[in-house]
């Protein structure tokens, strides 16, 4: 089952999503990118409904929000923030809630806004909730991240420490998951921009 | 000859020319003129009315909200004020459109909408008026003072033909040309909000056509920043402040009523 998970830091917004893709018992794929970059300081994790067939939404979804986005931007000339963008995400999943067949996709989305210098993360899913929070789950994996995020995470933490929170979640997954993951793409985007993480 | 090509908006003249659109910039330079100052904490519009008498009643913007409609001057969104030159029916129409548009845009991306985008917005509607359906294009030009986290501070002035661009300071209806040349004279990137409503009233009462200034004939408004909660704060001034702001500028009438001349 796809699982992912986000949380802030100083500065920082990291975000962890796995990397298989699936139908009915094989993994057809192990290495997807389920994080979007949809502008230079704005990524977001996509994943589906736990059970879900209908694995081509995410994507279509993510697809259709990344390239709205890079349009607002080329349009106007500076990127949307993120909780703009964020406003605008959830309110197209809300009007596909209320059309003939909604999208049935989960959303983490991390950004930096560069004219606040703040980290947002904000926790979105295919009815339009949109929460900014600390640190979010997506998937069966989130009974066990949320839980240890709990517990452990820090929102002035450091990126070092932010991965060791992260690396206690992912071993819990596989240690109590029956089908876990088995690997993960980790993505940070701060006031430098976007990079990937080596775990 | 021009004649052959007037009655349609939407065609060139053999010259290239647009002459509907050239009509439409002569109906607003016989209009009341507007005048928008950019400085470092704020923008200043002020506007010459040209609708005054002593039978208008002005209750309305004497006593009510926050003077959102004036003649002259609207209130956008919190965080744009525009001053219209032209036609009023025309302006009215345009200023309830970027309205819905300010709206429009808080109701998909939850911000206030960014100064340029509003006027891109209404520029898309001017231009359409110019090319498809046969229509005469807007008679107004406008001035668009606002804030936004991007580019901060901003004045844009947006004309017939869905043309725009950003000053520093700049007016448009009667007498345009005269205040631009007094305003390229006097300003300063460094001026300050009391500089600028220092420069805007002078200029005004230069370029104006009755005598003196006076709140019959003066509308006025200011955007800041609030120093507290960094909000954008737009600011029509009623006709009592008016006043006050020009006895402290030294620039009030001294006698008692003067009688408009219709």
């Amino acid at each position: 089952m796809e699982v992912s998970f986000a949380m802030t830091g100083k500065g920082y917004v990291l975000l962890a999503a796995d990397t298989t893709a699936v139908h009915s018992i094989i993994k057809v794929k192990t290495d997807v990118d389920k994080i979007k970059e949809l502008s230079p300081h704005l990524l977001m994790a996509y994943s589906g409904e736990p059970g879900a067939v209908v694995s081509r939404d995410t994507v279509q979804f993510a697809e259709y929000v990344e390239r709205n986005i890079r349009l607002y931007q080329i349009r106007h000339t500076y990127p949307l923030r993120p909780p703009s963008a964020a406003s605008w995400i959830r309110r197209s999943l809300a009007e596909s809630l209320r059309s003939r067949n909604p999208y049935s996709v989960n959303l983490l989305l991390g950004g930096y806004d560069t004219s606040t210098y703040t980290p947002h993360l904000y926790w979105m899913d295919y009815l339009g909730t949109l929460v900014e929070v600390p640190f979010a789950a997506h998937g069966y994996g989130s009974y066990f991240a949320l839980s240890l995020l709990d517990r452990y995470h820090d929102p002035e933490a450091t990126v070092e420490e932010g991965l060791a929170v992260l690396r206690r979640c992912l071993d819990e997954v596989s240690k109590r998951l029956v089908v876990s993951p088995g690997k993960y793409k980790v993505k940070i985007v701060d006031k430098d921009g976007i990079r990937e993480v080596e775990l | 000859m021009a004649r052959r090509y007037d009655s349609r908006t939407t065609i060139f003249s053999p010259e290239g020319r647009l002459y509907q659109i050239e009509y439409a910039m002569e109906a607003i330079s016989h209009a009341g003129s507007v005048l928008g100052v950019l400085s470092k904490d704020g923008i200043v519009l002020a506007a010459e009315k040209k609708v005054t008498g002593k039978l208008l009643d002005l209750s309305g913007s004497n006593q009510g909200g926050y003077g959102g409609s004036g003649e002259k001057i609207f209130m956008l969104n919190s965080n744009v004020v525009a001053g219209v030159a032209g036609i009023t029916a025309d302006a009215n129409s345009l200023v309830n459109y970027a309205r819905q548009a300010a709206q429009r845009h808080l109701f998909t991306y939850n911000e206030d909408i960014p100064v340029e985008v509003l006027a891109q917005r209404l520029c898309d509607l001017k231009q359409g008026y110019t090319q498809y359906g046969g229509l005469r294009p807007f008679g107004v030009s406008l001035l668009y003072a606002g804030y936004d986290p991007h580019y901060n501070f901003q004045l844009y002035h947006s004309d017939p033909s869905g043309n725009y661009s950003g000053w520093k300071a700049t007016c448009v209806g009667a007498n345009s040309g005269t205040a631009q040349s007094l305003l390229k004279q006097e300003y300063k990137d460094d001026i300050t909000m009391d500089g600028a409503i220092d420069l805007v009233l002078r200029v005004m009462s230069k370029t104006m056509d009755s005598t003196t200034l006076g709140s019959e004939k003066l509308e006025f408004a200011t955007l800041t920043l609030d120093p507290e909660t960094k909000q954008p704060k737009a600011r029509i001034y009623r006709p009592a402040e008016i006043d006050a702001l020009l006895q402290k500028q030294g620039l009030g009438k001294k006698e008692e009523d003067t009688e408009m001349k219709s």
